[in-house]
Order: C-alpha cells, then sequence, then structure tokens
C-alpha cells in the first residue's frame, strides 16, 4: 500500500512535526527514572546549600535577617536559567548522541521547528526540575519564590529567553564543530555565573567588570530581585533593560544558529555528527 | 489536503528524471572529494553506486539528500536544488544506513510513530501495521530500539525509510553486518518494494553480488569521478571478467597503479 502524506507546509504542518519532536523528548524522560532524578538532583543540592547559608546568617547580621529569600530566591531564579539552558542543549545533544540527526536533518523537518521543539522540551525539563524544589524551598525554609508576586512573571520570561540564547549558540557550535565543541553547553551558563551576580550587587564587582556585568540580561533579574527583597520595590526599568537586551541576544542566536548550520552543511560535519 | 505518492510509469517520456546531478564537486581544503561529476537516475531504476573507501559515494549521497552543500555543480531532486530547495521534496524521498541509528531508549513503535508525523503519514497506525506486518516487526514492535539485534535494526531502520512510500530511496551500504540470509531476506523486499511503487532507488554498497543482483546500472567513483556508467552485465564483458567484483577489483588496483606511477 501507498502510505498517504498531509500537506508539508502551513502552520498545521510545523505544528505536526513541532510535536513529533516533543512527543520523542517525552518518551524519551518517560523511560528513564535517573534521567528525570538528576534533573531535580541538582538544583535540589544547591537550594539546600543556600537555604542553610541564608538560615546561618540570618542567626548570625541584621541584613541577611531582613532579606530572607536573598539566597533562596537568588539560587531558585539562577536554576530556573541554568535548567532551561542546559534542557534545551541536551534535548538536541540527545540526537547527537543516539547518532539520530542524520535522519532529522533530511527528514521534513525545518531547523525554526527543531528550535521550536527544543523550546517546548526545555520548558517541560524546567518543570520537571524546578516544581519539587520550589516546594522544598517552601517547606524547609518557608520561602515561596512566589512570594516576589507578579514580577516572578517578568524575572521567569528575562531568565528562560537568555537561556534560549544561549542554547542556540552551544547547539550550533556542535553542529558546526561536532561533539568537540560539546563542553560549551555546560560552561556558558556557569561561565556566565560571577558576572550575573546571582547572590551580591553588581556593585561589588571590579569597576572594570561592570559593564560586562550589565551586558547581561540575568544581571537585571538578580538586581530586580535584590530590590524587591531588600527595599520592597519592583524595578520595571531593570526588567526593561533585560528584555530588550534578551531581543538582541536571542536575534543574536538564531542568526548565528543559522549560521553554523549551513556552515556545517558546507564543511560536511552533519554527516557524520554522533560518530 | 492530501499529496499522495505518486509515481511515475516505467518508460513516461513526458517526466524529467527524478534525479539530476550535474558538475557535482566537493572539496574539502586540498582534498578533492567529489570531482565534477554528471549523471541522472530514471524513475523505476536501481542504481548502484560503488567505489573504494573514499570514492565519494557518501559525500555524494550526502549531497543529494542537501546534508552537504556541494562547492560547485548542482544535485536536483524532482526538480528541486538540494542545496538550497530542498524542503520542498524531503517528504518524498528517504534514506536508509546502518551507520545512523534512531533513540535506543524509545520502542521500535514509538520511533516509527514520531517519524510518520515528522513525514505527515495519514492512518500512520495502519501504515506501521502494514510494515511490521512486511518486514517481521511484531514480536519487537513494543521493545526498545537498542535492545535489538543488528539484523532487528536494520528491518527497523528499513521500515522507517519505507514508511513515508518514497519516491527516491537512498541506501547506503543497507545490508552491511548482516548475515547471508537476513541480507538476503532484506534485498527481496528491497525489490518488492521497488515493483509495488516504481520507486527510483540508489544504493551505495561493498557487496557485488548485491549489485549484480539488484541494480540496472552502475556507477563506479574512483577518487570522486565516475570511471564506469553502464550496466552490471556490459562492464562485466568490457572488462572481460567473470563477476563485478574481479570488475571492482581491476579498477581499484589499476587506480593504485596508476598512482604509484605518477608518484615515481
Amino acid at each position: 500500500m501507498m502510505a498517504l502524506r498531509e500537506a508539508q507546509t502551513g502552520p498545521r504542518a510545523s505544528a505536526r512535526r513541532i510535536h513529533a519532536m516533543v512527543l520523542r523528548h517525552w518518551y524519551l524522560l518517560r523511560s528513564s527514572g535517573p534521567r528525570a532524578l538528576e534533573m531535580v538532583f541538582w538544583p535540589l543540592v544547591q537550594m539546600l546549600t543556600w537555604g542553610f547559608v541564608q538560615v546561618h546568617l540570618a542567626q548570625t547580621t541584621s541584613l541577611a535577617a531582613t532579606a530572607a529569600g536573598l539566597f533562596v530566591g537568588g539560587v531558585l531564579l539562577w536554576d530556573i536559567l541554568a535548567r532551561s539552558q542546559l534542557g534545551f542543549a541536551m534535548a538536541f545533544l540527545e540526537e547527537v548522541w543516539a547518532r539520530n540527526l542524520g535522519h532529522l536533518m533530511m527528514s521534513p523537518l525545518r531547523s525554526w521547528e527543531l528550535i521550536s521543539s527544543l523550546i517546548v522540551v526545555s520548558l517541560i525539563k524546567l518543570a520537571v526540575s524546578m516544581v519539587p524544589v520550589v516546594v522544598i524551598a517552601y517547606l524547609m525554609f518557608d520561602y515561596s519564590l512566589f512570594s516576589i508576586g507578579l514580577p516572578l512573571a517578568a524575572f521567569f520570561a528575562n531568565l528562560v529567553i537568555t537561556s534560549w540564547s544561549f542554547g542556540l549558540v552551544s547547539t550550533g557550535a556542535v553542529l558546526r564543530y561536532g561533539l568537540g565543541a560539546e563542553n560549551i553547553a555546560w560552561l556558558m551558563t556557569f561561565l556566565m555565573m560571577p558576572l550575573a551576580c546571582v547572590y551580591y550587587p553588581v556593585t561589588t564587582l571590579p569597576v572594570w567588570m561592570q559593564p560586562f556585568s550589565w551586558a547581561l540580561p540575568p544581571t537585571y533579574v538578580f538586581e530586580g530581585l535584590r530590590a524587591i527583597v531588600l527595599h520592597g520595590e519592583y524595578r520595571g526599568d531593570l526588567m526593561l533593560w533585560a528584555f530588550l537586551l534578551n531581543l538582541v541576544y536571542l536575534a543574536a542566536g538564531v542568526a548565528l544558529f543559522r549560521y553554523l548550520i549551513d556552515s556545517a552543511r558546507t564543511a560536511g560535519t552533519l554527516v557524520h555528527m554522533g560518530e | 489536503m492530501l499529496d499522495i505518492a505518486q509515481h511515475r510509469a516505467p518508460g513516461d517520456a513526458r517526466a524529467e528524471p527524478p534525479v539530476i546531478v550535474r558538475d557535482l564537486r566537493k572539496v574539502y581544503g586540498d582534498v578533492v572529494a567529489v570531482d565534477g561529476i554528471t549523471f541522472s537516475l530514471e524513475a523505476g531504476t536501481v542504481t548502484a553506486l560503488l567505489g573504494g573507501n573514499g570514492a565519494g559515494k557518501t559525500t555524494t549521497i550526502s549531497m543529494l539528500m542537501g546534508l552537504i552543500v556541494p562547492t560547485s555543480g548542482a544535485a536536483v531532486v524532482f526538480g528541486a536544488d538540494m542545496s538550497t530547495d530542498r524542503h520542498q521534496v524531503l517528504h518524498r524521498m528517504n534514506f536508509e544506513s546502518p551507520y545512523s541509528d534512531v533513540p535506543m531508549r524509545l520502542t521500535v513503535h514509538q520511533n516509527l510513530a514520531i517519524f510518520s508525523r515528522l513525514y505527515g503519514v495519514v492512518r500512520f497506525e495502519e501504515r506501521i501495521r502494514e510494515l511490521a506486518a512486511s518486514l517481521r516487526l511484531e514480536e519487537f514492535l513494543h521493545r526498545p530500539y537498542g535492545k535489538l539485534s543488528a539484523g532487528q535494526k536494520t528491518r527497523v531502520s528499513l521500515a522507517k525509510a519505507l514508511l513515508n512510500t518514497p519516491e527516491l530511496l537512498l541506501l547506503d551500504e543497507p545490508t552491511a553486518s548482516l548475515d547471508p540470509d537476513t541480507a538476503d531476506w532484506v534485498r527481496s523486499r528491497l525489490e518488492e518494494y521497488r515493483r509495488q511503487t516504481n520507486a527510483t532507488i540508489l544504493l551505495a554498497s561493498h557487496n557485488m553480488s548485491e549489485v549484480e543482483r539488484m541494480a540496472d546500472r552502475v556507477i563506479m567513483l574512483d577518487k570522486g569521478r565516475i570511471v564506469a556508467d553502464e550496466t552490471p552485465g556490459s562492464l562485466v564483458s568490457r572488462f572481460g571478467r567473470e563477476t563485478l567484483e574481479e570488475v571492482f577489483l581491476d579498477i581499484a588496483r589499476n587506480g593504485r597503479v596508476r598512482d604509484a606511477e605518477k608518484a615515481s
């Protein structure tokens, strides 16, 4: 029998292909308990460590006592960024490790559909990672991430958009340069940590480093968190700057990803990916 | 809207060949992988692409799939230039190779369902059942792909390649690492598929008996150039040999002799 084929262009066709890719990662997640456990484990360890630091400081210094949630809030927001970026990059690397990329690249799946599916998968993985950790933070340290209120939505949006931009760069590098570039996926977010000033204000940095820090969208989020926790003030200007910077980063990430795919097709690296 | 996988009847003079390769060249730095080859494939034919390691077979097939962009020249499939317009026609073709896997942790059924969605196969559960029956996948349809034997994996890979009823099927050593019985069985399924659908098949292989059995035509590559392009029978008689394997060895060894002479 000959197979009938649905239309290959238009929003329905794209939605069908994105759904297929999301389903592929959902099956994988369902099939591997240790994989899901690992996703919760590291954010939990981070949160417990900083949670106890917070408890200790609260007993010894007045600032920390008034700033309950400074560290726990910081670590939870940081993990939104880190887990989202790793979720994006890992979903792509799974294809490389499975030697499945060739099949995908010669299927009707478009590169923007692949990116969209990675974004959806990163959000699902983020939920799997963070929901238990947020609940435990509330139970153990009496800290609710939701106490931030509506600004949490702006923080969350800005952090995940940054994670996609960095995810695009790291996956594009793997496409172009092969698995040798895999470490970029692991390192990029963590290299950003000291500059993004997760646990301390930007003024802590040497003056010459501060412009680099302000060039990163997450810096505005963490400054925004401190403004709420320490002064009870929501800084909309900081969120606007983060959002504008994020637009630039995302556009650059998409352009670089597309350039690296084209470059990989010229260099022939797609063919031997994962071998 | 549905796009029915239509295949041209043999001898349909109105249609242009499904595959046209013109002056195709691929250079990596100082290495010329494919050196200005030209050929076309007629609908419903099986063509074998032969050559030693590094002759340019995989690079040629990759350019036909649009995975590699040529340095110059063009690979045109169903009228689409594969370096710029490949998404217009990718749903009409498919690919099988033992060197490429599908996700190991997913079951065979899950993998086939995902690829069916990617290719937009209508009523894909029915199609999967049909392929599972004809390729004898039923007993391990719900087992993880990674837990299958090499022969079982090849059958799954073949099912994936046939899901969308491709009009052009690209095969890269489809029976490598299979025992003779399974390899023979796979060849029979491919021949049956060609008979039923009139699909065009391009087959890269090192197995000369497979080529003699399946191919209507042989394109032999050496250092990225076409050194022979004819039927297996005429190639064997032109070289005055008994088998295609002997012809292959002649061409490969003469090439080495030529290289040695040049070097001295």
